[in-house]
């Protein structure tokens, strides 16, 4: 297609097309690497805090005094006025779905069954659109709406480890939950 | 600053996979936009080579792997990169090489080989993801713009029939384009509305396929160009700008980081009233919803409205605003950095009167292109005018 000159247009480049199944096949010659690269994280003292309060089943987040700023997930700066953040200070595990979706993809763009219900939640007591991702549980996909008031649900104590999933999903709050 | 102006331009052919490798793809790209500006390599005094992510390649720090593919040995070359907004970033960088003086020539060659990943470069981005507060998760890249896009619907109340209007317009329009890897001239806003849902709201037409390709550009100061043309094409201002990756700490419903980086490209081209002032349009459209996102960022029109234009056929080839008569990554295919050819190329070949079968009516005098990318922070813009 590609070497038909086109009236009034430049002689587009060529390129030769290459389906899975010729590297599948092995049709075409080709090599293949795996790299092993593994890494340790370290969290610097803003997620330390963050991480050890969810595992004691809290949220903590940081206050900014010079933006009148709650900041979750915490920070040890503040980026809109570019100073160090000030207090700790705990929030509720409740919150607001700021957006979400209903996924059928698995990490690796494979097609699945169950959908994960996933998305933002602004945490109550934080600034307006402060929060963070997470799962959805205890509700049925076309009941989840922006808007809608969640709660978390935790992982039993011993289970914790100091990890994001430590709460397991968040759940419709329901009047008298909190 | 100098003016700067565009005499060549250069793209491979765009598929999920080529046999050729990233060096030979540049290689392509580069002597076809050589080959139209009439100039040798012995011509060009540096060269910017853009690409994205080294994990899709596979090949760590691969700027230094192609050089000698994009005619870099022995110049002055560097890459640059900045995730999805690198197609429009790198020609902004080979702008600067010549508008401060430093250069009077230069190319710029962008390539991404995405089909080495395997299964899927999707694995890739999941090393993107924060590692202490999102990978706990098990995130899919493909959730961010899901997220995204439902904000923005929300929002506006936009119906996806509106925003799968966008996979339509651009599939069709990339049917005269001799390197598009989806074009489809008889697709319908049922096709797209049907395809297999990935994560709601995003189905599988919504969203532009991973690619292998390369594009190519060629600057020159000005009064070089003179040398080449009666007619310049000149870079008229650019403009990039990032927000934080702290994304659940913002509103998602309108990118504050493209509206920044248009307004400081329109000032520098002197631009007061785009909508006015603007003939076509290329911005970026990975997922379809981004088309319109982008349009409103790019102040063409007020917030909420692009699904609006859309749904009117102003946006089409012959509308009053032509938006991605390139047919788009949606259409063409989406080697991140090398949709330079759609989003920057294209533009010198619509006001060169060059596209053909593409070619938007009327005499096209300004157009904008604009690339986004990162964890929905960077906005790049790059305005091109007939000298
Ligand atoms: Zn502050």
């Amino acid at each position: 297609m590609s070497e038909e000159r086109i009236e009034g247009q430049p002689k587009y480049a060529p390129g030769t097309h290459v389906r899975s199944k010729d590297i599948r096949e092995r049709k075409i010659t080709y090599t293949w690497w795996e790299p092993e690269a593994q890494y340790a994280f370290s969290l610097g003292p803003a997620n330390s805090r963050f991480l050890k309060e969810l595992k004691a089943g809290k949220i903590i987040g940081r206050t900014c005094r010079k933006c009148d700023r709650v900041i979750v997930p915490p920070r040890m700066f503040c980026d809109w006025c570019y100073d160090t953040t000030h207090e700790w200070v705990y929030l509720k595990d409740t919150g607001t779905v700021e957006t979400f979706s209903i996924s059928y993809l698995d990490p690796d763009a494979h097609l699945i069954e169950d959908p994960i219900l996933v998305g933002v939640i602004s945490i109550d007591g934080a600034s307006p659109k402060h929060g963070f991702m997470h799962y959805f549980g205890e509700m049925k996909p076309e009941d989840l709406r922006i808007g809608m008031k969640v709660k978390a649900v935790w992982k039993p104590k011993e289970e914790r480890v100091g990890s994001v999933t430590d709460i397991k999903y968040f759940k419709p709050l329901i009047g008298g939950d909190e | 600053m100098r003016n700067v102006s565009v005499i060549g331009g250069g793209m491979s052919l765009f598929r999920r996979r080529l046999k050729e490798t990233g060096k030979e793809l540049s290689f392509l790209a580069s002597k076809m936009a050589m080959e139209e500006a009439g100039v040798q390599r012995s011509d060009i005094d540096m060269v910017v080579m853009g690409s994205a992510p080294d994990a899709f390649d596979g090949i760590h720090m691969k700027g230094e792997n192609l050089l000698d593919g994009a005619g870099g040995k022995d110049k002055p070359y560097v890459r640059v990169f900045n995730g999805g907004g690198t197609g429009v970033f790198a020609p902004i960088a080979g702008w600067w090489h010549v508008a401060s003086g430093v250069a009077d020539m230069v190319m710029v060659v962008c390539e991404e080989k995405m089909g080495s990943c395997n299964p899927h470069p999707q694995t890739a981005f999941r090393n993107i993801w924060d590692p202490i507060l999102d990978r706990p998760l098990n995130p899919n890249l493909v959730w961010l713009f899901a997220m995204e896009m439902n904000r923005y619907m929300t929002r506006y109340d936009i119906k996806k029939e509106d925003i799968a209007r966008v996979a339509v317009k651009n599939k069709r329009n990339a049917v005269g384009h001799p390197c598009a890897q989806l074009p489809d001239a008889n697709i319908t806003v049922e096709d797209v509305l049907n395809s297999e849902m990935m994560a709601w709201p995003v189905n599988r037409l919504d969203i532009s396929p991973p690619s292998d390709g390369a594009s190519a550009l060629i600057y020159c100061s000005e009064e070089k160009a003179k040398e080449f043309t009666d007619d310049p094409i000149n870079v008229a201002g650019v403009g990039w700008n990032i927000d934080s990756s702290m994304w659940t700490n913002r509103d998602l419903y309108f990118p504050d980081y493209v509206a920044n980086a248009a307004k400081m490209a329109y000032k520098m081209a002197g631009i007061n009233d785009p909508r006015k002032e603007i003939d076509f349009a290329e911005p970026y459209d990975p997922f379809t919803y981004k088309e319109l996102h982008h349009l409103e960022g790019l102040l063409l029109c007020d917030k909420g409205e692009a699904p609006i234009l859309t749904r009117e056929g102003v946006t089409e080839r012959d509308g009053d605003l032509p938006v991605c008569p390139s047919g788009g990554l949606l259409g063409v295919g989406n080697p991140i950095a090398a949709t330079m050819g759609q989003k920057v190329c294209e533009l010198y070949w619509q006001l060169a009167g060059k596209a053909g079968k593409r070619q938007i009516p009327g005499d096209p005098q300004v157009g904008v292109g604009q690339a986004w990318g990162d964890i929905m922070q960077m906005g790049t813009v790059l305005v091109m005018r007939r000298g």
